[in-house]
């Protein structure tokens, strides 16, 4: 049985946050020395997290299964970071940042976290200048922006084409000084691989040393979980092949609930898929959309290269559908208009997976040199992976997974329904509500770890007693032994398939059933495909070597294994969800054009679904009250 | 395409590595390096062998990640990329292609291709940060900077810490890397407090973990997947000239008081 209680704080929006702090209680800083936070994951989110943490004052162990904490999927952003900065003054400003996070969320997330997010974003600008992250500045010496994704002001932030680079260099250099300091222990190389509940509060973790092999136990006053999105689990997905779900997923499985696991973003402009052995796919930063504008020709049949079909026999279709946001509207508006589009039969290259994104018109109007600076290294990572100049020619693009919304659900306080388990960045369910607008997943990680978590789990540790937990407690054992057990397991199939190939399959399975689009028929087979595809993983599957040494093998295919079972929690939520919004689209519920239909008095609910060993997952709700705006339909005509 | 591949095999730091033939059929050009290497591995697992071990995650030639000398260069023989970023079409059919770890002392392999790069981590730990808390900071836009200055040091920031430039040298020198970060916060204004601290710092930590001394032979900007130049080295060598020299030791005369003729 879980409660789901938000803890959101009653009173004004724009004062909320501000008075929750001052209520909160604070940990006094002799205390702080004395007690220990595991922070798993060192992405924005968790980076930021482990370094503030440690200049708190308290004692942090840090992990993450990468080489280093610095190489986590943060790294791979290109676009930019939102901040509400007006600097343009162009009209932008906090409620404005505010309310098309949550129009952008279509309607699915909590006023309260969206407002406090939109509030902190300004704040994260100044203290990334203040770790020296190289933003993009005027000829003056201000901070330039770009318009970004779904929005009509221009608040983005950048670093070149490598934003995330530079914001977690950023994050990672506080990280650097804290461990110098010796606040901070970091532990890299290292995969947390269960999570040690104790009397009902988060205790610890038990993690594998991916290079010794050994197992061992963990223990803290609090758990962070900053562990990334799950994308993956459609295994052709714009994120880095090592992101997985085994954190978050684990974590349900010790009774955290885990919220609208369907909400599942699509980005519209990747490099379409090439190739059977591909191992991942290539985003092509959503500024482009900017300044490129995507058509195909009009007539199915057209197979002439684009240079030969002339201005009047193309379809300049998000333009012609949405002539207000164009070729700027938001990722799933574009993604499903892109696919109806292929699916039509108009699709462009090799197997018609594929749109051209043009920019002739811009090049003919401001000059190659400007269109050079803005995109160049776009253009050579195209040019490098498709052999084409998008100079010369259109590119072509196509969707793919590249985001999750849904993950697991947090309080006010970004704590999980595991008391003392916290949970930031991607890996959280909180702020993107149904469809996560370009550019505002940095700041949500950021935003969560050097602002909000800091202050929160301050609270939670001044008022919980917790003493101190030994090694080898009953419940650190049997956490401990579950995960050897599984681990042994992993290495006694039979040989016959190797993860990636059981990857593939579910990914297919999953793209087709619970991707771009969904129905009730989809749904349901893939929820009677999933389990016998399981059943046939533990009996074939092929990991060589052992468990005691460096096994990469052994981590996929543990981490397919994870993917295997969370499908089907994907589909459930997929299923339960009766309606259109944002990135869930379910077929049966649309207009005769082919545009979303909401039900907002059926569903205006986070689903929090709570696992059930053995047993179908249970649904809770935690409705969704709009007391400061009213969900519009989310027209971008 | 056809190829065959050299490939070294060594199962840990302390035992003796050597390299083992694999032939690749039917490779498609449009494939990259590392997935013609993913499916060698799955042949091997289905035939019960351990896979070759390698290091890779975005694949898109930003997290610095992957770290393969290709036919004796460091990310292989196109300039300005990852290995990750490297397709097959970019090969000789029916040639072989040799593919080793980073060698150098202070990466310890680990297995196979996959080396240990903690010495880069704990440079970095030894200063290369701006100490600033967190909150508090001034508005971004207090202190201007240049657009040119704000570029410059973004080329220098934008090093993905692969370590191709110690793999390439033949000191295993660490230069490159250490004057791209130091060159980073030397050119902002907020960097400034500690310049002169960092500089030695990052210059002491790189000796500490073992790395050779910079001989001016260049090859790692050669490999540098991004591009770093060299000239941040001669940037680096006169910061760290100006901190030995320049910094201000303590007063050794007082100064004389000013109100003493009116006592
Ligand atoms: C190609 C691409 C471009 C993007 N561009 C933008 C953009 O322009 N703007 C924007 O706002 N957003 C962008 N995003 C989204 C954004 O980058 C991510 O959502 C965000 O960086 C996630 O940060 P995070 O800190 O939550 O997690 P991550 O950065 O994914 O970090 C996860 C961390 O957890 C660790 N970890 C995971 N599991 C375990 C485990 N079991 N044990 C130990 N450690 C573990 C990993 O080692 C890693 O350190 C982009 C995403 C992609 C894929
Ligand atoms: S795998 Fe990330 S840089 Fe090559």
């Amino acid at each position: 049985m879980i409660a789901l209680d938000s803890k959101v704080p009653s009173g004004p929006l724009e004062t909320k946050w501000d008075r929750h702090r001052f209520t909160e209680k604070l940990v006094s800083p002799n205390n702080k020395q004395h007690i220990k936070i595991i922070v798993v994951g060192t992405g924005l989110a968790g980076a930021s997290a482990a370094s503030t943490l440690g200049q708190l004052g308290y004692h942090v162990d840090c992990f993450c299964f990468h080489d280093s904490p610095r190489r986590a999927h943060s790294i791979a952003a290109q676009g930019g970071i939102n901040a509400a900065k007006n600097y343009q003054d162009d009209g932008d400003s906090v409620a404005r940042l505010f309310y098309d996070t949550i129009k952008g969320g279509d309607f699915r997330s909590r006023e309260a976290n969206v407002y406090r997010l939109a509030q902190v974003s300004t704040q994260i600008i100044d203290q990334c200048v203040a770790l020296g992250v190289p933003f993009a500045r005027e000829y003056g010496g201000q901070l330039a922006n770009r318009s970004f994704g779904g929005v009509q002001v221009s608040r983005t932030f950048y670093c070149r084409g490598q934003t995330g680079q530079q914001l977690l260099l950023g994050a990672y250099s506080a990280l650097c000084w804290q461990i110098e300091r010796g606040q901070v222990a970091m532990h890299p190389r290292t995969e947390m691989l269960d999570l040690i509940v104790i009397d009902g509060h988060a205790r610890g973790i038990v993690a594998r040393d991916l290079v010794s092999g050994k197992i061992a136990v963990h223990t803290a006053q609090a758990v962070v979980l900053a562990t990334g999105g799950y994308s993956n689990i459609f295994y052709l997905s714009t994120n880095a092949t090592g992101s997985n779900v085994t954190a978050t997923y684990r974590a349900w499985k010790q009774g955290a609930a885990f919220a609208n696991p369907c909400f599942t973003q699509i980005h519209p402009t990747a490099i379409p898929p090439s190739e059977e052995h591909q191992a991942k796919l290539t985003l092509m930063s959503e500024s482009l959309r900017n300044d490129g504008r995507i058509w195909v020709p009009k007539e199915a049949s057209d197979r002439r290269s684009p240079d030969q079909i002339p201005e009047a026999e193309r379809d300049y279709f998000l333009e012609r559908r949405y002539p207000r946001f164009g070729n700027l509207v938001p990722r799933d508006v574009a993604s499903r208009a892109v696919k109806a589009i292929c699916d039509e039969g108009r699709g462009v290259g090799p197997v018609g997976h594929g749109v051209y994104l043009d920019f002739s018109d811009v090049i003919a109007r401001e000059g190659l040199g400007l269109v050079r600076e803005r995109y160049g290294n776009l253009f050579d990572m195209y040019q490098r992976i498709t052999g084409e100049d998008a100079y010369e020619v259109p590119m072509r693009i196509y969707p793919a997974p590249h985001y999750t919304m849904g993950g697991l659900w947090v309080d006010y306080n970004l704590m999980s329904t595991i008391p003392g388990l916290f949970v930031v960045g991607e890996a959280n369910f909180a702020d993107h509500g149904a469809n996560r607008l370009g550019a505002s997943s940095l700041m949500q990680g950021l935003a969560d770890g050097y602002f909000i978590l800091p202050y929160t789990i301050g609270h939670y540790l001044a008022t919980t007693k917790n003493g101190p937990i030994s090694h080898d407690h009953a419940e650190a054992r049997i956490a401990a032994d579950r995960v050897t057990m599984r681990t042994t397991k992993l290495l006694q199939g039979n040989g016959r398939r190797t993860a990636a190939s059981f990857h593939r399959a579910l990914g297919r399975i999953m793209w087709n059933a619970c991707g771009m689009a969904r129905h009730r028929a989809g749904l349901k087979h893939a929820l009677q495909t999933i389990p016998p595809l399981r059943h046939d993983f533990w009996r074939e599957i092929a990991v060589p070597g052992s468990g005691e040494s460096f096994n990469q093998e052994l981590e996929y295919a543990g981490r397919v294994a994870d993917f295997l079972e969370f499908a089907e929690l994907l589909c459930h939520d997929a299923l339960h969800r009766e309606e259109s919004c944002g990135a869930h689209f379910r077929e049966e519920h649309q207009t005769v054009d082919g545009e979303p239909v909401r039900d907002d008095k059926g569903f205006a609910h986070v689903a929090a679904w709570e696992h059930v060993p053995n047993g179908a997952p249970i649904l809770y709700k935690e409705p969704l009250t709009f007391e400061f705006i009213k969900p519009a339909m989310r027209s971008y005509q | 395409m056809n190829f065959t591949l050299k490939v070294w095999r060594q199962r840990g730091a302390g035992e003796r590595g050597r390299f083992v033939i694999y032939p690749a059929r039917d490779v498609s050009p449009a494939m990259s390096f590392l997935e013609m290497l993913d499916v060698l591995n799955q042949q091997l697992v289905l035939k019960g062998q351990e896979p070759v071990a390698f290091e890779s995650d975005c694949r898109e030639g930003i997290c610095g990640s992957c770290s393969l000398v290709i036919n004796g260069i460091p990310h292989g023989p196109d300039r300005g990329v990852a290995t990750c970023q490297l397709y097959m079409r970019r090969f000789t059919e029916g040639t072989t292609i040799t593919i080793e770890p980073w060698r150098a002392k202070a990466f310890p392999i680990i297995r196979d291709l996959v080396v240990d790069r903690g010495a880069l981590d704990r440079v970095m730990q030894a200063g290369g940060y701006i100490s600033s808390n967190t909150g508090g900071a001034v508005d971004g836009n207090t202190i201007l900077i240049g657009k040119d200055r704000a570029e410059s040091a973004m080329d220098a920031a934008s090093c993905i810490s692969c370590g191709a430039c110690v793999a390439a040298c033949k000191n295993a020198s660490a230069m490159l890397f250490v004057a791209a970060k130091v060159s980073h916060l030397a050119l902002l204004p907020q960097g400034e407090p500690e310049r002169a601290t960092r500089a030695k710092a990052l210059m002491k930590a790189m000796d500490r973990e073992g790395f050779g001394s910079c001989g001016n032979q260049y090859e790692c900007e050669a490999v540098c997947p991004k591009s770093i130049s060299v000239h941040f080295i001669a940037a680096f060598n006169r910061e760290f000239l100006r901190a030995t020299v320049a910094e201000p030791g303590p007063l050794t005369e007082i100064p004389s008081d000013p109100h003493a003729e009116f006592r």
